[in-house]
C-alpha cells in the first residue's frame, strides 16, 4: 500500500468515527429512546442475574401444594401460581428464555436473510429473481401460521421454536437488506472499488454494508420486539416453550384457568412482554431518527 | 388494464403451487408413520402397510404433491383423520367466523387508523399528536392475546357488559374485533402520519398553497390522494396478518373459527386438516394481495400506464 491510499483509508476511518459519534449524540438527545434503553437494560440485567434473584429449581420449578394461588405479599411479591410456585421466580427466569429467543432469532435470521439479500442486491440477475420469488412464497404465508406449521411438524421444543421463528423472519431481512444494498450499489465508490480490483465479498462487507446499514439496524431492533411477541404467542397456544420451563407466553396460558379469580397471574407476565417490546421499539425509533435525521418528522 | 389483471392472475399460480409444496414438505417432516398413528400401535405391520398404500404415503413426495394439487383444484383437500369428513367442508363450516373477525377488524383499523394519522400529521407536535403517537406506540408493543385477556377481565368480569366467549350475537364480536384491530390500527396510524408528513413537504403541495387553494382542498385533493397509496398496500398486507393473527384471538375468546379448528387438529396430529387449513389461509392471503394490487393500480394512474407499457 503506498502512502497516498494509506492516508485515504485513515481519512475514511476518521470520517466514520466522526459519523458514529454524531449518531450517538443524536440518540442520547432523544429522551424517549433513552428511557427505552434504560428499561430494556433493566430487563436484561434481570434475566442475567435471575439466579441471584431466585433459585431456578426451588423457586420456579418445584411445586408447593400448600402455597397454591397466594395473592401478592412480602414473601411472594408477584404471588404464587396454581402449582404453588413463586411467580417472581418464574418471571425472572422466564425473561431469560423470552428475551434470548427474541435476540437469537433476530441475529440468526438477520445473518442468513442479510447474506441472501446482500447477494441479491449486489449480483442481481437470475439469482436475484429466483431468490426473490422464493421469498414471495414464504411471505404469502402469515408469520404466525408459518411458525405454527414448522413447530407442529417438528414438535414443540425451544430449539424448534427458534428454527420456526428464524425461518419465518428470513424473508423480511432478505428484502430489507436487498433494498438497502440496491440503494448504494450504483454509487461511484462501489464502481471504484470494483475497478480497483477488490474481491466481491470484500466490497460487500467493506463498502456496501457500512453504507447501507442504517435501515438494517432499525429493522433488526424492531424485529427483536416482534419476535418476543411471536415466541410468546406460540408458547401461549402450546406450541412453544413447554411447561414446567417458565416462559412469559406459557405462563399466561397456564394462568388462563384462574384469570377471573387471580388476575395478577395474567397481568404480570403480560406486562413483562409488553414493557420489553415497548422499550425495544422506543430504542428502534430513536435509532431510526439518529441514523437518518432526514426521516425525522 | 385487462392484460395486467391476467398477468397478475397467472403470477398467482406459481406462488400458490410453491406455498402448497412448501407446506407439504414441512408437514412431511412430522415424525412417525401416519398409518401407525391412525391404527394405533397394536396394528399388524400388514395392516399398516396396506393403509399407507391406500392413503398414498408410500408414493414419492412429488406424486403425493401432484395428487394433492389435482384434488385441491376440485375443492378436495383430503379427509380428516379424526372425523373422517372432508377437510374442505370442515374448513368452510368454520370460515365465516374467521372471515367476519378479519373483515370487521380491517374496517375498524381503517376507520380509526387513517383519520387519526391524518389529524396527527396536520396538527404535528400538538397535544393530540403526542397522545396519538404514544398510544399507538404502546398498542404496537402489546401482545394481542394478552390485550384480549385484559379486555375480558375489564369488560366481562369487572363491568359485566360483554360476553367472554362464543359467537352467538354481535356483542360477542366487539371485544375480539377490537383486540385484533387495535395493534393494526396503531400501525396504520403511524404509517398514515409518516406518508402525510412526506406529502405535506412536497413541492406540489407548496404550489397548490401558493395558488391560493383552500386548506381543506389541499388536504383532500393534494395530500391525502398521494399519501393514501402506501396505506392501502399496507392494509392489504395487514389483512393477511389479521387472518393469521386471528389464531390467538380465537383461542382467547374460545371462538369456533378455522384457527381453533387448526390448533385442535395439531394436537390430534390430524395432518390433512392441518395442511388443509394452512393451505386455505395462504390462498386467502394470496388472493387478498392480488385484489390489493389491482386496487392499487386502479387508484394510481401512474402505475397503470407503467404496467401497460412495460412488457
Amino acid at each position: 500500500m503506498d502512502s497516498k491510499t494509506a492516508t485515504v483509508s485513515v481519512d475514511i476511518k476518521k470520517a466514520r468515527k466522526r459519523r458514529s459519534k454524531e449518531i450517538i449524540r443524536r440518540f442520547r438527545k432523544n429522551k424517549l429512546a433513552m428511557v427505552g434503553l434504560v428499561i430494556i437494560t433493566i430487563m436484561i440485567l434481570m434475566a442475567v442475574f435471575a439466579d441471584v434473584i431466585a433459585d431456578y429449581e426451588e423457586g420456579a420449578i418445584r411445586q408447593h401444594s400448600d402455597q397454591r394461588l397466594l395473592s401478592p405479599s412480602w414473601e411472594h411479591p408477584f404471588g404464587t401460581d396454581t402449582y404453588g410456585r413463586d411467580q417472581l421466580a418464574r418471571v425472572v427466569h422466564g425473561a431469560r428464555v423470552s428475551l434470548s429467543l427474541g435476540v437469537f432469532t433476530t441475529v440468526i435470521s438477520l445473518g442468513l436473510g442479510g447474506l441472501l439479500g446482500a447477494m441479491c442486491g449486489y449480483y442481481g440477475g437470475v439469482f436475484d429473481e429466483i431468490v426473490m420469488r422464493l421469498m414471495d412464497i414464504l411471505l404469502s404465508i402469515p408469520t404466525l401460521l408459518m411458525a405454527i406449521a414448522i413447530v407442529s411438524a417438528l414438535g414443540p421444543t425451544v430449539m424448534n421454536l427458534l428454527i420456526a421463528i428464524t425461518i419465518s423472519q428470513i424473508p423480511v431481512f432478505t428484502r430489507v437488506v436487498r433494498s438497502s444494498v440496491l440503494s448504494v450499489v450504483g454509487e461511484d465508490y462501489i464502481e471504484a472499488a470494483k475497478i480497483g480490483g477488490s474481491k466481491d465479498l470484500h466490497i460487500i462487507l467493506h463498502d456496501v454494508l457500512p453504507n447501507a446499514i442504517g435501515p438494517i439496524i432499525v429493522q433488526g431492533t424492531m424485529s427483536i420486539a416482534a419476535m418476543i411477541l411471536l415466541a410468546a404467542g406460540l408458547s401461549f397456544i402450546g406450541l412453544g416453550v413447554q411447561p414446567p420451563q417458565p416462559e412469559w407466553g406459557n405462563m399466561l396460558n397456564q394462568a388462563r384457568d384462574n384469570m377471573m379469580t387471580h388476575p395478577y397471574l395474567v397481568i404480570i407476565p403480560g406486562i413483562c412482554i409488553a414493557i420489553s417490546a415497548f422499550s425495544i421499539n422506543l430504542v428502534g425509533d430513536g435509532l431510526r431518527d439518529a441514523l437518518d435525521p432526514k426521516l425525522k418528522n | 388494464m385487462l392484460k395486467y389483471i391476467l398477468r397478475r392472475l397467472l403470477l398467482l399460480i406459481p406462488i400458490l403451487l410453491g406455498v402448497i409444496l412448501l407446506i407439504m414438505f414441512i408437514m412431511d417432516l412430522t415424525p412417525g408413520d401416519p398409518a401407525t398413528l391412525l391404527l394405533g400401535i397394536n396394528a399388524t405391520p400388514e395392516a399398516i402397510e396396506e393403509l399407507n398404500d391406500e392413503l398414498g404415503f408410500n408414493d414419492p413426495l412429488l406424486v403425493q404433491y401432484a395428487d394433492y394439487i389435482i384434488g385441491a383444484l376440485h375443492g378436495d383437500l383430503g379427509t380428516s383423520w379424526q372425523t373422517s369428513r372432508p377437510v374442505f367442508g370442515e374448513i368452510m363450516s368454520r370460515f365465516p367466523v374467521t372471515l367476519k373477525l378479519a373483515v370487521f377488524s380491517i374496517i375498524v383499523t381503517a376507520i380509526i387508523g387513517i383519520p387519526l394519522g391524518i389529524i396527527s400529521a396536520i396538527k404535528k407536535y400538538s397535544v393530540l399528536d403526542m397522545v396519538c403517537t404514544s398510544v399507538a406506540m404502546i398498542f404496537t408493543s402489546l401482545p394481542r392475546f394478552w390485550l384480549g385477556m385484559m379486555l375480558i377481565l375489564l369488560f366481562s368480569v369487572q363491568l359485566g357488559w360483554l360476553p367472554t366467549n362464543g359467537v352467538g350475537t354481535w356483542k360477542h364480536y366487539i371485544l375480539p374485533v377490537f383486540t385484533l384491530a387495535a395493534p393494526t390500527a396503531a400501525k396504520i396510524m403511524r404509517l398514515t402520519r409518516t406518508t402525510m408528513l412526506e406529502t405535506i413537504r412536497s413541492d406540489y403541495v407548496r404550489t397548490a398553497r401558493s395558488k391560493g387553494a383552500g386548506e381543506n382542498r389541499i388536504i383532500v385533493h393534494h395530500e391525502l390522494k398521494n399519501a393514501i397509496l402506501p396505506v392501502v398496500t399496507s392494509l392489504g398486507i395487514e389483512f393477511g396478518q389479521l387472518l393469521g393473527g386471528a389464531i390467538l384471538i380465537e383461542t382467547v375468546f374460545s371462538m369456533q373459527g378455522i384457527s381453533t379448528l387448526m390448533i385442535t387438529a395439531i394436537r390430534m396430529k390430524d395432518t390433512p386438516l392441518v395442511t388443509g387449513s394452512i393451505v386455505f389461509f395462504a390462498t386467502m392471503v394470496c388472493i387478498t394481495m392480488l385484489i390489493i394490487d389491482l386496487l392499487y393500480t386502479a387508484i394510481d394512474p401512474r402505475l397503470r400506464t407503467k404496467y401497460t407499457k412495460a412488457k
